[in-house]
């Protein structure tokens, strides 16, 4: 029974780290660019969360919606401003950006006085709720996480098998130029993607709120998502929640096993494991090219 | 305007291309090795610690500049020096040797994380060095009977032949020997046929190999050079600070380690020394003109990080080649005076490369 309840929280810590990792998905496919900054935007993805709450007054799931659309926003003016310009640079010149934007995002919430540099606590309607199932307690937050995410999941998969603009976005990731040739205004698309990454990374900002606080340095969970990401294969939605799960599951059982220090080095463990045995995860395509 | 008239293949690859660079370079020692006498004992520390800097960046600038591998993970270098000199320097080692220990253990740390190089490329490798960062950052802390954990472990000064170098000026020629000598060392490499496979695998590994590059072993021993060089910088860190503790090796320290090269200028030598000066000197700046800001802005904890990342945003988006980038356009603005146009180094808008197909 305490194994189940273990797994149960792992898995809802897995959750969230799926989510992030479908942020960095995304815009991977999209741009072929990891977003550094994913982490940060679901810290002001909460913050907005907590602004809509605390100062607006808005009930949680307006403040939620609120906070959502707030990012998605942002998302796009992001893309537009930085990232659009320097298409077509390096890689990694533009991986350097986007760290720089979460240095920018980090140090700018931290300025805001009074706000900034303390821990809040989100008031949500069901604080402090348990769900009985059989012998097993679950925090009502936890299930919130796991069907917030379930839900999405199938939202996004929804927007990608049966809108025109989804079919349209994996036309894009498998080859832009051919997009573009065919009508496809693969730029908008773009711009488009980061608003959905920066929404999602909102999602999970709230639904972490409640467990951990929010602070200005809560986006640092972002770097335990990139093994997320690496092992579901970084091409891959479905993969990037089960590559959450696992890693989320993993560091539970680490925590509860193993002596002290290899729960925060167990999902780099794994990931290192996963470069070696099978560079591309679990669902990345393999591809070569032809000379 | 200069004009370089070969008569000789030598010419191609002197350590100096002409007089006049000999005569800028000759003057640039001078004004090293006169610094002490000139600066004040502050700005001698803290010339010194743009020493060790700038040895970080050319470890790092070797690896991510001029062999195209990215790490994340330069901080956990610098820790393994840094921890191997302490250990060694307290059990009485000499310096020469205990320096040499330093570079080894880290250069053998280095070719471990460059195995996964072999076979992973570009973001994850990013992320492998990434994890490793993190894993050697949680071994310094938990491996307490060694390296003290938490409490962190004091570290007695550099002394070389019986000579204990307490003074600030005596440590920043020590400093400033093992940069140049850092230095002659790279561009020497460089201009091999080592450095020039390195930059071959940078441009394309796939025309690489077909020349005959052997991209195993190239890219290990890029892995274990960049090492060497981190860990030579993290041994002069450890007598610098006198004091280690495992939040010096984060992994955002790496990050910055990476910010500090690009700003500075991917690609090219000078970068990495102008990098470690602007690291250095941007705390600086930015505690001199705080009296000047209005109060809430002036008190605000972010204000340093902020800047930093605009800084970053700033270079990458109007001159990628960084810190360097800006200072060779000048030159040559005024060399070319007055027939410069603005389109002379104009970017060249390239298709997107893609990652996935190689």
């Amino acid at each position: 029974m305490q194994l189940l309840q273990i797994l149960v929280s792992g898995a809802s810590q897995g959750c969230i780290y799926g989510l992030i990792a479908i942020g960095f998905v995304l815009i991977y496919k999209a741009t072929e660019t990891v977003n550094f900054a994913q982490g940060e935007l679901m810290m002001l993805g909460a913050f907005a969360g907590l602004a809509a709450a605390t100062l607006l007054g808005l009930p949680y799931w307006a403040a939620f919606l609120a906070a959502v659309a707030a990012l998605a926003l942002f998302g796009l003016a992001t893309e537009r401003v930085v990232l659009r310009p320097i298409l077509g640079q390096p890689a990694f010149a533009i991986v350097m950006v986007t760290i720089g934007i979460g240095y920018v995002a980090r140090g700018l919430i931290t300025m805001v006085p009074a706000i900034g540099t303390d821990t809040h606590a989100l008031p949500t309607p069901f604080q402090d709720e348990l769900v009985r199932l059989g012998g097993l307690v679950i925090g009502m937050e936890h299930v919130v996480v796991i069907g917030t995410t379930v839900a999405l999941c199938a939202l996004l998969f929804a927007l990608f098998r049966l809108t025109k603009v989804g079919i349209a976005m994996q036309a894009a990731s498998q080859n832009q130029l051919a997009a573009y040739y065919m009508g496809i205004p693969v730029r908008r698309l773009n711009g488009l993607i980061w608003a959905i990454s920066a929404a999602v990374a909102a999602v999970a900002g709230i639904l972490l709120a409640p467990i951990t606080f929010v602070h200005a340095n809560m986006g640092f969970i972002g770097l335990k998502a990139f093994p997320a990401a690496v092992i579901g294969g970084f091409g891959s939605l479905p993969g990037a929640i089960v590559g959450g799960l696992i890693i989320g599951l993993v560091e539970a059982l680490a925590g509860f096993y193993l002596p002290e220090g290899f729960k925060d080095t167990a999902a780099y463990v794994v990931v290192l494991l996963m470069l070696v045995v099978k560079p591309n995860g679990l669902f990345g395509e393999t591809m070569h090219k032809k000379v | 305007m200069r004009f370089l008239f070969k008569t000789d293949y030598d010419q191609d690859i002197r350590l100096f291309r002409h007089g006049g660079q000999r005569f800028w370079y000759a003057l640039l020692g001078i004004g090293l090795v006169a610094a002490p006498w000139a600066l004040s004992e502050y700005q001698l520390a803290q010339a010194s610690l743009i020493c060790i800097y700038g040895i970080v960046g050319l470890g790092l600038m070797l690896l991510t500049g001029y062999t195209g591998l990215v790490s994340i993970g330069h901080a956990a270098f610098l820790g393994v020096g840094a921890y191997a000199e302490a250990i060694l320097a307290a059990r009485g080692w000499p310096l020469p040797l205990s320096f040499a220990a330093a570079m080894l253990l880290s250069a053998a740390v280095g070719v471990v994380v460059g195995l996964p190089a072999l076979r992973v490329r570009g973001i994850y490798l990013a992320i492998a060095t990434l994890a490793f960062g993190f894993i050697v950052e949680e071994i310094i802390t938990r491996w307490e009977a060694l390296t003290g954990g938490n409490s962190g472990l004091p570290v007695a000064a550099a002394s070389l032949l019986g000579r204990a170098l307490d003074t600030t000026a005596e440590f920043y020629f020590l400093s400033l020997a093992c940069a140049v000598l850092a230095a002659v060392v790279v561009i020497n490499l460089l201009r091999s046929p080592t450095g020039r496979a390195f930059i071959a695998i940078r441009d394309s590994e796939i025309s690489a190999q077909s020349m005959g590059i052997h991209l195993a072993r190239y890219k290990t021993v890029s892995f274990a050079l960049s090492a060497a060089l981190t860990g030579l910088a993290g041994a002069l860190y450890a007598h610098k600070l006198r004091f280690l503790s495992p939040d010096q090796f984060t992994v955002i320290q790496s990050i910055e380690l990476l910010m500090m090269v690009f700003i500075g200028g991917i690609g090219s030598i000078h970068g990495a020394f102008l990098g470690a000066i602007f690291i250095i000197a941007l705390p600086q700046a930015i505690s001199g003109v705080r009296p000047l800001l209005p109060e809430a802005l002036a008190s605000a904890a972010g204000l340093q990080p902020t800047v930093f990342g605009l800084i970053l945003i700033g270079f990458i988006l109007f001159e990628p080649m960084g810190l360097y980038g800006w200072w060779f356009k000048t030159r040559t603005y005024f060399s070319l005076f007055p027939f410069y146009r603005r389109g002379t180094f104009k970017r060249r808008k390239a298709f997107q490369k893609s990652e996935r197909l190689r």
